[in-house]
């Protein structure tokens, strides 16, 4: 079970998308997993050729439990055979009968030991829970956080989706405030030729195929990482590794509350109507739950806008292992002084909340003027 | 396309985009954008299904006018009656 978020602690097998003795490609998608934030296709990360599917739709496993197992190709049949022949599930996405007899692995367990992930041993250990007293109410045999809390407290209610994805949200932030030292800058930018440009450009444009200025900025934020590239990376193991393609990690909030930050993939290498199309397909896939496991987990940088909502500055919260957050307030018109002469321009508030163990303000200072600079320039972008 | 005709669509589109929205419960003269907190995109969306819908083009610089239930109602009516002469 993939790691596909901060915190996530563990996650449903809703269907397997392959099966025994099928070949697969890196980056095939082969199965679709339930978690806190949404359902997710999970990616292979090796060629070979499938062997056995150990979980079966419908359970809830921990991350790091073994899913599958893969051969590599040439290599004769495998040692252990296949689990025998399973039902397969009604339909898509069909959630198992809750009367099926658990799945093989959690069965051949002691039935005093139960399997435990790690963040719920974390809590237990934080609250002084002995975690043999607890008997797991899923079939799925596995110790959740909740239920460590409610030995703990004798009753807490039982989590909803939405506080599930509350949840996460609070364990991810709270690292990032407790681990990662931010420093924070912020510039007001001059857009106005930038939104003209735009508008000019629009008018063109049939009315599927109109960008929205959001795009505008997602561009300049890949071109202005290239003068400043220890933004844009990840802080692991004590030291900060820059990554090569700028994945931009974009804030959209879904209906009904909750947030995901999905990655526009190489997005230095995408026009600005490129970028627009990349992100119409996010936020339409965000909405509909189908987003793939590598594009909520390899985002380099995120940035956000909740310019939206009417706030002029956003200070973010760095969403760890990255080390720089780019935010982007609303577009509003302002007394601006050009050419000596006092001129309502349009103007918006970019900030930048960095990772001090990664950049120095210096260095995040460079990357806000290379933002300016390009929002002057939009037909350069 | 008769205003009933047109009010219909409008309603339809604007739940299509905002699902756990009551479009008859919407007040009609107060911005869209704050009742159902759809964000640009979203109203991009609405825009092309209205498109779809009515084939009306709504230029950009026009899109401060469906602001409200009531000034989107009306701006359609005006030009889908346009279009049609």
């Amino acid at each position: 079970m993939p790691l596909l978020g901060a915190d996530m602690e563990v996650g449903k097998l809703v269907e397997w998308l392959v099966q025994p003795g099928q070949k697969v490609k890196r980056g095939d998608v082969v199965a679709v997993v339930e978690t806190e934030k949404g359902a997710v296709d999970v990616e292979i990360w090796e060629d070979g050729i499938v062997d056995a599917l150990v979980v079966e739709p419908g359970t809830t496993v921990p991350v790091g439990e073994l899913l599958a197992t893969l051969r590599s190709e040439g290599a004769g049949a495998p040692a252990v055979p296949p689990p025998a022949a399973r039902p397969a599930p009604a339909g898509p996405a069909a959630p198992a009968p809750t009367a099926v007899t658990p799945p093989a692995a959690a069965a051949a367990m002691p039935p005093e030991r139960h399997k435990i992930s790690p963040a719920a041993r974390r809590r237990a250990q934080e609250l002084g829970v002995d975690i043999s007293q607890i008997t797991p109410a899923s079939t799925d045999g596995i110790i959740s956080i909740a239920e460590v809390e409610r030995a703990a407290h004798a009753i807490v209610p039982p989590l909803d989706k939405q506080e599930a994805m509350r949840h996460a949200i609070a364990a991810s932030m709270a690292r990032s405030k407790r681990e990662i030292p931010h420093y924070y800058l912020g510039n007001s930018i001059d857009v106005t030729r930038a939104l003209d440009w735009l508008a000019q450009e629009n008018q063109q444009r049939s009315v599927k195929e109109r960008v929205l200025f959001a795009a505008v900025l997602l561009r300049a934020v890949a071109i202005a990482l290239k003068d400043v590239p220890e933004l844009n990376g990840f802080w692991v193991d004590g030291q900060f590794r820059a990554a090569l393609p700028a994945h931009l990690g974009v804030g959209i909030a879904l209906r009904g509350g909750g947030l995901i930050a999905p990655a526009i993939r190489n997005a230095q290498d995408k026009s600005i109507a490129e970028i627009m199309s990349a992100l119409s397909d996010l936020v339409q896939r965000s909405r509909s739950s189908s987003l793939r496991s590598s594009e909520l987990t390899d985002a380099t940088i995120t940035v956000t806008n909740l310019g939206e909502q009417g706030v002029e500055t956003v200070y973010g919260v760095i969403y760890p292992p990255q080390v720089a957050l780019v935010g982007f307030g609303r577009v509003a018109e302002r007394p601006w002084v050009r050419d000596g002469t006092v001129q309502i321009r349009k103007v918006v508030q970019a900030t930048l909340c960095a990772d001090h163990r990664a950049s120095v303000g210096h260095r995040g200072a460079l990357f806000l003027s290379a933002l300016d600079r390009l929002l002057q320039e939009p037909e350069a972008l | 396309m008769s205003a009933d005709e047109i009010r219909r669509v409008v309603l339809e589109t604007l739940s299509a985009i905002a699902p756990e929205a009551e479009p008859e419960r919407l007040a009609p003269d107060r911005p869209l954008r704050d009742q159902l907190d759809i964000d640009s995109y979203d109203f991009l969306q609405w825009m092309v299904a209205l498109h779809e819908r009515i084939g009306i083009d709504i230029p950009e610089a026009d899109y401060p006018r469906l602001a409200t239930l009531n000034s989107a109602i009306e701006y359609l009516a005006s030009h889908a009656s346009a279009s049609q002469q």
